[in-house]
């Protein structure tokens, strides 16, 4: 038996469903070392913003059960050094269309950095990251208001011919209504969850653990709540979604697909195990067979 | 880097809260004195960096301190136990240039230096090592250190390392240190020659993909991880995060 991983979003492609999530890959060089990318369905950039950026203090890494707060603050080395330095250096390791994950603080901001983008001929789809619970202004501010987030969305279709995905945020008071007004506002798909705000406090200190006193948690621990989000959110639309939140293995793949998601990003098990993709995709047809599944595309949203 | 599964052969108390652990299998990816690893532990999530004390073709020692969950479930296993670690991160110490080694560790800042100081020993070089503990009862590899005929002068409680450093006046051409930040920074403003200090951070992965231990450095962002642990005296910014 031949089964058949193939997915596309919006006329993209991928040989496979499995992406690493933006903010856990880098810029992919760090696992071209350790094996050959061209074995995932795509990946999605390191989050950049127009201007270069250190991010928050540190410390900005706080352990939990079954997962991580981190409070990075989208570090990155800023748009222009992105598309000059970053992105050729990404072509030789991969051969196929990246994401390219997009944040900002103002709406012109955005669409000024995916206008930079649009030119970028090895980017296949923005991914418009209106969720960041790590910066002060802006970040996440588009993501949890409906209205905002059109106004977002708005803005970036004006300036690219490429498919828009906006990554929504579990940290929305009605994550449904922030979606459907992306879909209204033109979006060609939706990407969630991004990670939901927490806290930990040091009790020997008696501070909070994170400089930036909050961080956004991810890993095993959100899986649940990003099933659901997937599942409310694709039965609420008809354009695709990107399900992503403590996805750990090809199980956690086929479940995902099945709430809804057309393909599935992998994010903080790439920390805790560098080769969790290729396993994950190597591990598929195994799953399909097991689960009666010959063409993965047929699950979605089955549930 | 390498992963791969480690087998326990040896873990015993160096000190009331210190522990040594030797672990059995592939060490080819370990380059560099000042290298660590990232470890598994049953039940929690992110792995834990701690540094490589020392290592040959097939085992390596790792020194570490209970400071809260992990560390304590390391020091309750048992030789055999199998640990999955990521080997050979970070730069490490480089030994090239220096004729008369200084090194400066503090208390769970020691282990590395073991490592350096034995690399150098190969090389014919007799490094000065100054070590620092809390109090009598820390200290640990004094006789460790002495038998690679690098005899350690050690500063207790209130007496810091660098006082030791100050009243003893050693000859040398660069200092190598390990140790908590705030030693490290007195180590820094008190020493005038070339130096390289190891720096600790809490990690999300350990490669070089999460930047969540950036610092900042006279030469721009620095991971801690991946192009740390070990920073050079004159590229350090301290208060990084006041100029964040």
């Amino acid at each position: 038996m031949k089964y058949d991983l193939s997915v596309t979003l919006s006329g993209v492609e991928l040989s496979n469903p499995v992406i690493p999530a933006s903010g856990t890959f880098g810029f992919g060089q760090e696992f071209a070392r350790l094996y050959d990318l061209d074995i995932l369905g795509s990946f999605c950039l390191k989050g950049t913003t127009r201007e270069p950026r250190y991010g928050n203090p540190l410390p900005r890494i706080a352990e939990c059960d079954a997962g991580l707060l981190n409070a990075v603050g989208l570090q990155n080395p800023g748009a222009d050094e992105v598309l000059s330095h970053e992105l050729p250096e990404v072509a030789k390791i991969y051969h196929k269309p990246v994401i390219a994950n997009i944040s900002g603080f103002s709406v012109e901001e955005f669409a000024e950095t995916a206008a930079k983008f649009d030119r970028a001929e090895q980017v296949g789809i923005l991914e418009i990251n209106i969720s960041c619970p790590n910066v002060h202004a802006g970040g996440m501010a588009f993501g949890v208001d409906p209205e905002n987030a059109a106004a977002v969305t708005k803005a970036v279709k004006a300036v690219t011919a490429k498919p828009v995905y906006m990554k929504l945020s579990p940290n929305a008071g009605d994550i449904v209504a922030v979606a459907r007004a992306c879909e209204d506002a033109g979006a060609d798909g939706l990407s969630l969850i991004n990670t939901l705000l927490g806290m930990r406090i040091d009790v020997a200190r008696r501070r909070p653990l994170l400089a930036n006193t909050t961080g956004g948690l991810s890993g095993p621990a959100v899986f649940p709540v990003a099933v659901r989000m997937v599942y409310q959110v694709a039965h609420a639309v008809k354009i695709p979604v990107i399900g992503m939140g403590g996805v750990d293995s090809a199980r956690d793949v086929i479940e995902m697909m099945m709430a809804g998601a057309s393909a599935v990003e992998v994010g903080a098990a790439n920390l805790v195990d560098p080769w969790a993709c290729p396993k994950i995709i190597r591990a598929l047809p195994r799953e399909m067979e097991l689960l009666g599944i010959e063409r993965l595309r047929d699950i979605v949203g089955i549930a | 880097m390498k992963q791969g599964l480690y087998t326990c052969t040896a873990n015993r108390a160096l000190t009331h809260d210190t522990y040594e652990m030797k672990l059995a299998g592939d060490t080819s990816a370990i380059v560099r004195p000042g290298q660590f690893v990232n470890i598994r532990i049953e039940g929690l999530y992110l792995r834990r960096p701690i540094s490589v004390c020392d290592w040959d073709g097939g085992s390596l020692t790792l020194i570490y301190k209970v400071v809260g969950e992990g560390t304590a479930a390391l020091a309750r296993a048992q030789a055999g136990a199998r640990f999955d670690l990521l080997t050979g991160l970070g730069n490490g110490y480089s030994t090239e240039g220096s004729r008369e080694p200084l090194l400066v560790g503090g208390g769970v800042g020691v282990p590395p230096l073991y490592g350096l100081c034995r690399a150098f020993r190969k090389r014919g070089i007799v490094p000065k090592v100054f070590l620092g503990f809390r109090s009598a009862e820390d200290v640990f590899y004094r006789d460790e250190f002495a038998a690679l005929g690098c005899e350690p002068e050690i500063a207790l409680g209130s007496e810091f390392v660098t006082d030791r450093i100050a009243a003893k006046a050693p000859v040398y051409d660069a200092y190598f240190a390990c140790g908590p930040e705030p030693m490290l920074r007195a180590v820094w403003k008190s020493l005038r020659r070339p130096g390289q200090l190891s720096f600790e951070s809490r990690m999300g992965c350990g490669f070089g993909a999460c930047v969540g231990c950036t610092c900042r450095t006279i030469t721009g962002n620095k991971r801690i991880c991946t192009d740390g642990p070990v920073l050079t005296a004159d590229e350090l910014i301290w208060n990084r995060e006041e100029n964040a």
